[in-house]
């Protein structure tokens, strides 16, 4: 599997990660590295195998749906670099 | 300054030899003494002494205590800290206040237990050498020239400098055992499940593990004791009551059955460390255990699987950090779209972004499958193996690590070097097994050190082969020169 700029492009735009000009060809290259490991995957004999997704193929445990902590919203708010009247501020999204 | 047990030092305690503060004030003092090795993120002074008072306090009014109660130690600095900066390693996190406490801080600071700041650590624990930390990497007290291990470095280092009497840990891929074993320490991964992960910053949900370093197995089962059960806040808990592991170190290892995992002592292990590996068996068999040879034939599959899956959580878990509600913001951003990509590139470091790229590649449209799906598979293949095994034996061991702990920059620059470092620790996780890591002498002076794996939720079972193994040698007690 080889990877070119674009690709590397792509996948940084999908997880919402600025990479500068200068950066991507070692980044892609470093990446490349990275995959060919995953050939490894291939080579195994996985025929007629369920996917295990989690250790103990265990049901998640719920809980009621009742409130237990209160309202920390202002506690959480407070943590945000930017916000106002109980709201997260972001840049301007429509003009 | 030699290294206290905790039982001793809860005996000192108990007598009024010493006062929780005074416990308190000396490990600040050894902290500070020790600072070159920038094992610590952040140091509370206040908030130790705010603890051991009270529990001085308490002591005093007569209360019946916990084996815990004014015993110093350390948080890697994954756990959330209320009050106290909690940064993961991480530059995103840099300026990042909890609003709560980790399930783990409330269960160590209800028994008593004195916590005087917070340790380094790879960036949001990705990592084998705690050079991946926004906050500098850490010495090895060993050979300062060396890693710690990682991404728990900063808590092995804690322990082994004898700053604190234990650190908690966690550990996905092998981030407790790895860094117990290059620092000469007992470091215990409890089987997935087992300790809440609430308050815990993620990075690969399915794999991380909460635990603890300490120098003995028996002060490992005390703090396990005190941080394992269940957890309604923890969707992956498991509601099944955990033995007192401490009431069972005692018991006869006659008979038990351990495999040696013949796929362990491949062709990357350092000749010495398969030798002292071996010497350390064969003191368990004389200690009664017997012997029997295993294989675990998907065991070279893991670091593959391993690589593909933690990656793809990472990038999911840490899709939250986007410069709006908490963590670094960018001051550049003219949009929306610019502020998570600037923000999230300014915040993360290099392996980090790394991984969260690979992730976020296993799991794009046309490589799910490929990838991803695959990876899954192969992880069923890895946990079979040690189903088939564990139908023949009590424990498996092998090497935890291996070489010896490496240079400062030998692998810092070669991502699957260092990759290759995990192979004999992430195949637990894949499969959320009980793991510990004890000491089995040295190599060329530096520590080596042997693991022993169980069944899920045998964690007794471990800590109780550990134990007898570590009555019967003296690798656990030595100390770095200061």
């Amino acid at each position: 599997m080889s990877l070119d700029p674009a690709a590397v492009r792509h996948i940084a735009r999908l997880a919402r990660l600025a990479v500068a000009d200068d950066q991507l060809e070692s980044l892609r290259s470093d990446l490349q590295r990275v995959l060919h490991l995953f050939d490894d995957l291939a080579a195994a004999n996985v025929d007629n195998l369920a996917p295990l997704a989690h250790p103990h193929d265990q049901a998640l445990t719920l809980r009621e749906d009742v409130v237990v902590d209160g309202d920390r919203s202002a506690q959480l708010l407070a943590l945000a670099a930017s916000s106002q009247g109980g709201y997260y501020l972001v840049p301007k999204v429509i003009e | 300054m030699s290294a206290a047990s905790i039982a001793a030092l809860a005996a000192d305690l108990a007598a009024g030899r010493r006062s929780a503060l005074q416990l308190a004030e000396d490990a600040l003092i050894r902290a500070e003494r020790a600072a070159a090795l920038n094992s610590f993120i952040r140091i509370d002074a206040d908030g130790a002494r705010s603890a051991a008072n009270a529990v001085d306090a308490q002591r005093a009014a007569g209360a019946a205590l916990s084996p815990l109660a004014g015993i110093p130690f350390a948080h890697k600095d994954i756990f959330c800290t209320s009050g106290v900066a909690t940064t993961c390693g991480s530059r995103m996190l840099r300026d990042f206040v909890p609003p709560y406490d980790a399930q783990v801080v409330e269960r160590l600071a209800s028994a008593g237990a004195v916590s005087i700041g917070k340790t380094n650590m790879d960036e949001f624990a990705m990592g084998s050498s705690n050079e991946n930390s926004a906050f500098g990497a850490v010495a090895n007290p060993w050979d300062t020239t060396r890693v710690p291990g990682g991404s728990s470095g900063g808590s092995a280092a804690a322990v082994a400098a004898g700053i604190v009497p234990f650190a908690t840990g966690t550990d996905t891929g092998g981030s407790i055992r790895q860094p117990a074993a290059f620092c000469g320490l007992t470091g215990l991964k409890p089987t997935y499940g087992r300790v809440s992960r609430h308050g815990m910053i993620a990075y690969a949900s399915s794999l991380d593990c909460a635990g603890v370093l300490a120098r003995s197995a028996a002060d490992c089962a005390l703090v396990f004791d005190a941080i394992a059960g269940f957890d309604p806040r923890d969707a992956t808990s498991v509601a099944r009551p955990a033995e007192a592991t401490a009431a069972l170190l005692d018991q006869p290892l006659a008979g038990l059955r351990i495999g040696v995992a013949r796929d362990y002592f491949g062709g990357g292990v350092q000749a010495e460390v398969g030798e002292r590996v071996h010497a350390a068996l064969r003191e368990l068999e004389r200690l009664g255990a017997v012997l029997v040879d295993v294989g675990l034939p998907s065991a070279h599959h893991a670091i593959a699987a391993y690589y593909v899956i933690a990656p793809a959580e990472a990038s999911s878990n840490l899709a939250r950090y986007d410069g709006v509600r908490y963590g670094h913001r960018t001051a550049q951003a003219r949009s929306l779209d610019e502020l998570y990509s600037q923000s999230r590139a300014e915040g993360f470091g290099r392996e980090v972004q790394r991984r969260i790229l690979v992730g976020t590649y296993a799991l794009s449209a046309g490589y799910y499958d490929a990838y991803y799906l695959r990876a899954q598979k192969v992880r069923r293949l890895v946990a079979n193996d040690f189903a088939a095994a564990f139908a023949e034996v009590d424990l498996i061991a092998g090497p935890t690590a291996p070489t010896t702990a490496f240079r400062l920059g030998e692998k810092s620059g070669d991502a699957l070097a260092m990759y290759a470092a995990d192979v004999n620790t992430v195949a637990v996780n894949l499969a959320g097994l009980p793991a510990i890591s004890t000491p089995a002498g040295f190599a060329d002076g530096l520590p080596v050190g042997l693991q022993l794996i169980a069944p899920a939720f045998a964690e007794a079972r471990l800590l109780n082969a550990a134990h007898r193994l570590q009555q019967a040698t003296d690798w656990h007690l030595q100390e770095p020169a200061a």
